[in-house]
């Protein structure tokens, strides 16, 4: 499986570290219930089907990116920073 | 029908044509006292207890395939009692128990092959590791051995005691461990439920899960609805997608774990060897192929085969370990979805819909579980409360702190 690093382009797979659902960029707040963190930390989506998952280029440029793949295929479909989905 | 030698030897001279298919193929009917949705190792187990145990007769398991096409047929077949905490401790050493009875209970050879199982150490903190984790073994009144580097060179000389990159300094013996058939398991456990009234109904998909006012009412199915008062969902590989009908989300996330098998060899390894410094264990099936897996490919996946970089980790583990595997060609790899929990450890509970039941995240440790989480659904859906051995595999325990995180390496599914 090879990977599209928005900043390094097409990469191996190996150099990148995974983080799982993009649920994990979704903190809740200080004022946050203790079941808005369950939800937050273990209550992830788990789809069987296309998915947006959150990845590291650990052994490239160090971004942190939403990669959108098929669980199914492992076909990749696309990726953008995380930095980038904040600002919007 | 009773299996026994004396019946082979009078099937032989006649022909072999007394036998008959080993369980019926049931067709639904409108109702049952509980519905076991998934027919592989841990719903068939659930169901043959549920007879056995507790008298529930009037029970259907509902398969969307045919009886063990899931995870029961793509493991490699590891049964053992060695974990350390408490809650893991009780349960696996229940299981094993089962399954030193378990042909004799089930009238099935499953092939159970108690030839041992040796984890080696490759450090001075790895072998006090191990040596706490025997002590909690035997202290659950199970078996374990620490044994010497001169012991394990007598026990595997094959092993690679040269290398100074990960030098072995001993290892932990656990004689009651071993592998047994995993097809058989299944076939054991669905003859003996079929024998006792429960209908295995095949190519029957659940596609909803039927619901008023916070209590279970039935399940809609690919064959019709059907209604039942009780209904467990066994089904890992695809707990998220089942749950999912009932409106929950479950603290799963699904990997694939890569398994291989060598061509057929003369009798090399007699017992399971595992290589504690990569995740990669070994053992030779009774055809004579090698039979060894190692970590998860680390992303979600529900592929059911795997990549290559894996591929490449695992065989260079085995080269590490013992070179002679070089020699071997790899016949086939495959890959299998594993329900990996927060913690690592599975979940045997109530859900927050009354009669709606879960066995879910088995991790890669399913298979030497298929006894007691049969045993202990059964118990949990017949009477409403856990079983003494399971009572710590609860649904909500990450969000009350309880986690049982026997690797201790922290809530991140790929991790464990």
């Amino acid at each position: 499986m090879r990977i599209p690093c928005p900043l390094c382009g097409s990469r191996d797979r190996r150099e990148f570290y995974y983080y799982g659902s993009e649920d994990y960029l979704k903190r809740p707040s200080d004022q946050g219930s203790i079941d808005d963190l369950d939800n937050h930390l273990f209550l992830r989506d788990n789809p069987a089907g296309v998915t947006r998952d959150v990845w590291y280029h650990e052994a490239g440029c160090g971004v942190w990116m939403v990669v959108t793949r098929s669980t199914v295929t492992h076909e990749v479909l696309g990726s953008e920073p995380v930095a980038k989905q904040k600002e919007a | 029908m009773r299996y026994s030698g004396l019946k082979v030897i009078t099937e032989g001279l006649f022909g072999n044509k007394g036998w008959k298919p080993a369980w019926r193929d049931a067709a639904p009917k409108a109702e049952y006292d509980a519905i076991i949705i998934g027919g592989g190792g841990h719903g068939l187990s659930t169901a043959y207890y549920l007879a056995k145990n507790h008298g529930m007769t009037n029970i259907a398991v509902l398969e969307k395939g045919y009886l063990g096409s899931g995870n029961i047929g793509r493991n490699t077949t590891i049964v053992r009692a060695n974990y350390y905490m408490p809650g893991n401790s009780e349960f696996y050493s229940h299981s094993l128990k089962l399954w030193e009875g378990l042909e004799a209970e089930l009238n099935y050879n499953v092939m159970h092959s108690q030839r041992g199982q040796l984890i080696l150490a490759h450090s001075d903190g790895q072998r006090d590791t191990l040596a706490r984790r025997g002590n909690a073994m035997i202290n659950q009144g199970d078996d374990a051995e620490l044994w010497t580097l001169d012991q394990v060179k007598e026990f595997a000389p094959y092993l690679d005691y040269a290398q100074t990159r990960f030098p072995i300094y001993g290892g932990l013996m656990h004689k009651r461990g071993g592998t047994a058939r995993h097809d058989a398991v299944a076939w054991g456990y669905a003859r003996g439920a079929d024998q006792r009234g429960v209908d295995l109904i095949q190519n029957c998909e659940v596609t909803g899960i039927d619901i008023e006012n916070g209590v279970v009412k039935g399940v809609q199915t690919t064959r019709g609805a059907i209604r039942a008062k009780k209904v467990g969902m066994v089904v890992a590989g695809r707990s998220s997608q089942v749950a999912a009908m009932a409106g929950m989300r479950l603290p799963i996330e699904s990997h694939v774990l890569q398994a291989f098998v060598t061509e057929g060899l003369k009798p090399v390894i007699d017992s399971i060897i595992s290589f504690g410094m990569g995740h990669f264990y070994i053992s030779q099936s009774d055809k004579g192929g090698l039979v060894f897996g190692g970590d998860l490919d680390f992303y979600a996946s529900y592929a059911a085969r795997g990549n290559l970089p894996m591929v490449e980790h695992v065989m260079e583990a085995a080269m590490t370990l013992m070179p002679m595997i070089g020699r071997a060609k790899v016949l086939r790899s495959w890959g299998g979805i594993m329900d990996m929990s927060v913690d690592g450890s599975p979940i045997i509970d109530k859900t927050h819909i009354d009669g709606l039941f879960v066995d879910a995240g088995w991790n890669y440790g399913g298979f030497k579980a298929v006894p007691a989480s049969g045993w202990c659904m059964a118990h949990l859906m017949a009477t409403g409360e856990s079983h003494e051995v399971a009572r710590r595999f609860r649904l909500d325990r990450f969000r009350t702190g309880h986690v049982m995180d026997e690797e201790g390496t922290g809530s991140q599914h790929n991790l464990h």
